[in-house]
């Protein structure tokens, strides 16, 4: 025994060390997080679900008033049927990647990240329960406006498969860029400014509010570059069977950007960008 | 196989040095107290082992499972007690407790976490939610969320930081009994009466160096054994002041053998000064900390004869 002292064994009964990792037991730490995100948006209902939907149905009850009778989009569509499905699918996107961005860096922030820091939960836990809470939270607040604007308008569910795929596609999208942005941020500031300078000008500038035909060919051309532009084009095909551009087109556009994103966020993750020092 | 086993740990954080290799081994079942200044990397240490930071070089161990290379298998070992008083505000003391222990694949647990709310003081808040909760209470809570899933290692950051008397009591009783279960408790604090009640090992850092590392009967043996407390109302004579510990009106001096007290009251005498309830006693982990660390900075620990 050196000078320094040894540690003692074998004295006293010990604790059996932890249970070696089962695949109930990662699933169950995946629930869990999920469970608690949801959870989270949930307690606060008020402001993360009706407060979306109201905002929504805003913009329907006055661009609706201004333009239903002025305007009809591809051919015989009026224009308050035409912004329903825009204005849902603008509120899953900006919902989905308010809550994945908004859980983050309130936890960063408050310092009680920590208790997600010190699990054994992979950063493939992460990216499914932060991005599958804002699917949900997408979802909720989407089902939401088309409730309460479905009576202002006929509506048809022409290919009811692409709605769902875009939907999901869409949500997943940004939830995973709203991770991404949490990670990066350091304040309630830059998340704030990533949300008024980036998702939201992409999203207003997508065709919700008009289609891209009416545009002049040079912005046109400019919209064909907006990711978000497709999320939504795609979206509506599945409610009139017809679009600005093929579906498949969007598909294939909103299919890379996601492997993109997705990727990028899960290399983040797995390298504990900006929360493990 | 050790509890916690460090190897050459080093953390650089910009232009300081916060641990510059540090080796420490930790046997299952001790009661290790991790002493030593603010900034002397303690913090840092337990932040590595917790998968919170990074080291630059070296290597740690949990039972045996690497801390970066089989961080799952060390996580799931060990419970930490964070020093920051965190707290997420969207749920109930008891919803937070089965959330932790949903992490680590721990469910139905409810037993269990009664039997801690109940060690911990915190039966009757089970259902308040966690703003509600006072500093000391959300301290309990913190301490729950560390063992809600049984983890045989626990590491506590400063857990009596701020915190009264009787939660620091209620505290202790409750890891002293973990402990004697078969528990490894790693902890580092502040009060160090506390260490010296508790911990059967000690390791003091020093800018983020091991300076000492030993059974606390002999640290406690092995230094200046003998130490002297008065109070006084006249300023102490210059030629004793470097072995000496000021506290307001009360003095401490450290002597080696009861010539050096014979000395120490001569000088006091010859300045004219008289001590008051005046008492010879052992020296405490107090004054061997002050010793260590006032004393020049050591080479470095060998990994060989820490780990063995």
């Amino acid at each position: 025994m050196s000078s320094l002292g040894a540690p003692p064994r074998g004295a006293r009964p010990l604790v059996a060390p932890a249970p070696a990792e089962t695949p109930a037991s990662v699933l169950s730490g995946v629930r869990t997080l999920l469970y608690k995100e949801v959870l989270r948006f949930w307690k606060v209902s008020f402001q993360t679900v009706a407060a979306p939907v109201l905002t929504a149905v805003l913009y329907l009850l006055i661009f609706g008033h201004v333009l239903e009778g002025r305007v009809t989009v591809f051919g015989s569509v009026g224009y308050t049927s035409f912004l329903i499905p825009g204005l849902v699918m603008m509120s899953v996107l900006q919902n989905a990647f308010a809550n994945s961005s908004s859980s983050l860096i309130q936890s960063k922030i408050t310092g009680n990240l920590v208790f997600l820091l010190v699990t054994p939960l992979s950063h493939w836990a992460w990216f499914l329960a932060y991005v599958g809470a804002s699917l949900v939270r997408g979802v909720v607040v989407g089902a939401g406006v088309m409730l309460v604007t479905v009576w202002f308008a006929p509506l048809h569910l022409a290919a009811p498969g692409w709605i769902l795929l875009f939907t999901v596609a869409g949500a997943v999208l940004m939830g995973a860029l709203g991770l991404i942005a949490g990670l990066w941020a350091e304040k309630f500031d830059q998340i704030a400014a990533f949300q008024n300078f980036l998702i939201m000008p992409m999203t207003f500038l997508s065709g919700v509010f008009y289609s891209i035909q009416s545009l002049p060919p040079f912005w046109q051309a400019v919209s064909h570059l907006n990711p978000f532009f497709y999320m939504i084009d795609g979206f509506r095909h599945g409610f009139f069977g017809v679009s600005d551009v093929s579906p498949w087109t969007s598909l294939a556009v909103v299919g890379c950007s996601l492997v993109v994103v997705c990727s990028l966020c899960l290399m983040l993750l797995r390298r504990g960008y900006k929360i493990r020092h | 196989m050790y509890a916690v086993e460090v190897i050459d740990v080093a953390r650089r954080f910009g232009p300081v040095q916060a641990l510059a290799g540090i080796d420490l081994a930790v046997g299952e079942g001790e009661f290790f107290g991790l002493l030593g200044p603010n900034g002397a990397g303690k913090t840092t240490l337990i932040s590595i082992l917790a998968g919170l930071t990074r080291a630059d070089r070296g290597s740690a161990r949990i039972l045996g499972h690497d801390v970066i290379a089989d961080f799952r298998a060390a996580r799931r070992n060990l419970g930490v007690v964070p020093q920051e008083l965190v707290f997420d505000p969207f749920f109930s003391v008891r919803e937070a407790l089965r959330i932790q222990g949903g992490y680590f694949g721990v469910y139905n647990n409810d037993a269990w976490i009664d039997e801690l709310l109940a060690n911990l003081g915190l039966a009757d808040k089970a259902n308040a939610n966690m703003r509600q909760l006072s500093g000391g209470m959300k301290r309990r809570v913190l301490v729950a969320q560390a063992l809600v899933h049984r983890p045989p290692v626990i590491v506590l950051d400063e857990p009596t930081a701020g915190v009264d008397v009787e939660l620091r009591q209620t505290l202790w009783q409750f890891i002293a009994r973990l402990n004697k279960e078969g528990h490894t408790v790693l902890l580092t604090t502040h009060y160090l009466e506390e260490a010296e009640a508790l911990c059967n090992r000690i390791a003091m850092l020093k800018q983020g160096r091991v300076v000492a590392l030993d059974r606390t009967s002999a640290l406690l043996a092995g230094t200046a054994s003998t130490m002297l407390r008065f109070k006084l109302d006249r300023p102490l004579p210059t030629q004793l002041l470097a072995q000496s510990r000021v506290t307001g009106r009360i003095v401490q001096i450290t002597a080696h053998d009861a010539r050096e007290v014979e000395s120490i009251l001569a000088t006091l005498h010859a300045a004219a000064c008289e001590p008051e309830d005046l008492e010879i006693g052992r020296a405490d982990l107090e004054d061997v900390f002050l010793e260590i660390m006032q004393a020049e900075m050591p080479q470095r620990i060998p990994a060989a004869q820490v780990a063995h």
